[in-house]
């Protein structure tokens, strides 16, 4: 049977499936293909309900499909919690749903093996800006070590099937896919090592003046505990997707934007036929034009705004190919028994009650929701670092410099984690702090300055932009606090 | 009815945020359009961005530096003198928001736009086309097809020449796939 759920033409990608991968689900053997997650390949072949909620016994799916939501936790191998969103498949894999809780397994062998590793630099997550602060520190000849949780390179970007905005300096007008390729090879060409697949556990203070941070590597015949010591550690952990409250939110066909985008733009699976999706930012608009390139009808995009929030430029994609757009409207409920079936929308008045009268119902399979990102950095708090409350960005952050340092000598962090923005300011923010961290270590001082100058040039032009004042003024009352943190 | 008419106060227009679209209203008053001499000399670049985004591959990919941005986030403007109506800026936009629209013909507009969907078009194809809003305002014949950069296609589609400032884009029939 031709399964219609894989993409096979697309305009702008070309998927190149590995090679066939058979494993078992709960006793049915299903087919993947190599390098695809398990949760993707689950989906592929028709599997919606990854389990139950715990209260009420609902059918829940996955959420946000980049291994930060834990929504598609499941038994693999006998070991259970696997985010299956981020473990590929294997060949003979076991896979089962572990029911509302999982149980630990009667015996379990822990027999791991041990490897230490010295290095000048640690970069916790291979995205942009990890990318970029590898790649900057790698040229200025510090070691470096990138680790990262996915099979893939470069974090999110891979996702991106869109022409990025800025200028040559932040790869503009190449599309994120392309960019992580560009950098992946750049860091390479610089002495980097890049360890994928390998998962952050946590920080283990310092010996011998050296951080040690403690990770493991999934490998084809088990897991490997590393030991690493590092100099400077840089965290680079990114965002996870923010959810919303509405009954029926927690039904399958509810997802994240970004994990949509992971099915259909990575691994080629169309994830729905028709769609509404909520919140009209620029992931909401920019995602919503992806769906329509993987053919999947886009009902309406709505947003509880009176304004979209994303660029006109976006929102103009799809407006033109006929999609239309409610701004001050929310969903008041989505529908279905095992997975969604439809949704109902609902204007709001400029106090954001609903008004009556104005529902409108959509027959739809898939829901996105794209209201915003969250800074993902328990990392950093979990290594000591302080936070503070940042107004402009609506966030505890970590307090840090303009070198993006944080209260912790030698732990920097760049991109995301620190603050949401976008991917040319991860990709700045990571050079800045390779750049920093390289003049702390005696590097070439006018090559250090050559990327100080260019980059702070870029930040404070990308900056001038309307959309990003306020992360300017966010980011000026992190670096505030860290003089107050240090002088104290 | 169509969203953008909605519940507001009677003859209140909507901002083109309240909308997700740039009506042709607006964009006559941000962006300082050719004149009419000039549109029927040949094709010309519209770019239809006004809000400052942090972005130049336009400026790097114009031959005749006919576009210029006094800084990253100032607007693009067009030297519609120098502006030969190549095409080749449409495919470099990341916002896909550069039209060329050339009246120099007597009957029809012949107007390049950025296509990146399937079906891929092929030449004699014929579609609906959509004006900013996505409302079909007549039919085009595709008589021109260049796979652009990074995916990105350029497609000539000739419309009625009263449609030349309106069609901004166009639906293929799942049928003319080739």
């Amino acid at each position: 049977m031709k399964n219609d759920l894989r993409i096979e033409n697309h305009p702008i990608l070309d998927f190149k499936r590995g090679k066939k991968i058979t494993f078992q689900f709960e006793g049915k053997q299903v087919e993947g293909y190599e390098n695809e997650s398990i949760a993707a390949a689950l989906f592929a072949s028709g599997v919606k309900v990854f389990s139950h909620s715990k209260r009420f016994n609902n059918p829940t799916g996955w959420f946000c499909g980049i291994g930060k939501c834990c929504s598609c936790l499941m038994r693999v191998d006998g070991i259970p919690n696997v985010r299956t969103c981020v473990v590929p498949v294997r060949e003979g894999m076991q896979v089962e749903r572990q029911g509302q809780r999982a149980t630990l397994p009667s015996h379990a062998e822990i027999d791991v093996e041990r490897e230490e590793i010295d290095v000048q630099v640690l970069i916790i997550g291979g995205g942009p800006a990890g990318l970029g602060a590898g790649i900057t520190a790698g040229q200025l000849g510090l070691s470096t070590v990138i680790i990262d949780e996915n099979h893939n390179y470069g974090g999110q970007l891979i996702k991106q099937t869109h022409k990025f905005f800025g200028s040559k300096e932040e790869y503009a007008g190449l599309r994120g896919f392309e960019i992580s390729d560009i950098m992946y090879g750049e860091f390479m060409e610089a002495g980097g090592v890049y360890l994928n697949e390998t998962s952050a556990v946590g920080y283990y203070g310092k010996k011998n003046n050296k951080h040690i941070y403690i990770a493991y590597q999934r490998r084809e015949d088990g897991y490997t505990l590393l030991e690493i010591s590092a100099k400077y550690i840089v965290v680079t952990t990114g965002a996870f997707e923010n959810y919303l409250s509405f009954p029926g939110n927690y039904l399958p066909g509810v997802y994240g934007a970004g994990g949509v985008q992971t099915l259909m733009n990575v691994y080629g699976i169309r994830p729905g036929k028709k769609a509404l999706i909520v919140g009209a930012g620029n992931i909401g608009l920019i995602v919503g034009y992806q769906l329509l390139q993987a053919g999947v009808e886009v009902k309406a995009l709505i947003d509880a705004l009176p304004k979209i929030g994303g660029y006109l430029v976006h929102a103009s994609k799809l407006k033109r190919l006929g999609v239309p757009i409610y701004t001050s409207h929310t969903i008041k409920n989505a529908r279905g028994k095992e997975s969604v079936e439809g949704a109902t929308i609902v204007e709001l008045d400029k106090n954001m009650n609903p008004v009556k009268g104005t529902e409108k119902d959509f027959e739809v399979d898939l829901i996105l929701i794209a209201v915003g990102l969250s800074a993902s950095n328990k990392i950093l708090s979990q290594i000591g670092c302080k936070n503070t409350y940042v107004k402009e960005m609506g966030a505890w952050l970590p307090i840090h410099n303009e070198y993006m340092e944080t209260t912790i000598e030698g732990i920097y962090l760049a991109g995301d984690a620190g603050g949401i923005a976008e991917a040319s300011t991860a990709m700045l923010e990571g050079k800045l702090a390779g750049a920093a961290i390289a003049e702390k270590e005696g590097c070439d001082r006018d090559k250090i300055e050559t990327v100080k100058k260019t980059v702070f040039g870029e930040l404070s032009q990308i900056r001038e932009s309307e959309f990003l004042r306020t992360i300017e003024k966010g980011k000026k009352r992190c670096h505030r606090k860290w003089e107050e943190v240090k002088q104290a | 009815m169509s969203p953008e008419m909605g519940r507001g106060k009677a003859g209140m227009k909507k901002e083109p945020r309240e909308i997700g679209y740039l009506p042709f209203e607006v964009i006559k008053k941000k962006i300082t359009l050719p004149s009419k001499e000039r549109m029927e000399k040949g094709g010309v670049a519209i770019i239809e961005c006004v809000e400052g985004i942090p972005c130049d591959p336009c400026v790097e990919s114009c031959n005749s530096e006919a576009i210029i941005k006094e800084g990253l986030t100032s607007l693009p403007r067009v030297d519609y003198e120098k502006c030969t109506g190549c095409a080749l800026c449409v495919d470099s936009c990341p916002g896909l928001a550069i039209f060329i629209v050339d009246c120099s013909r007597e009957d029809k507009a012949l107007v390049y736009i950025p296509y990146e969907m399937l079906p891929a078009p092929q030449k004699g194809d014929r579609g609906d086309v959509l004006d900013r809003a996505g409302k079909k305002i007549g039919s085009a014949e595709v008589t021109k097809v260049r796979k652009g950069k990074r995916g990105t296609t350029v497609l000539g589609i000739l419309v009625e020449k009263d449609l030349a400032m309106d069609a901004r884009a166009i639906k293929i029939p799942e049928s003319s796939n080739g």
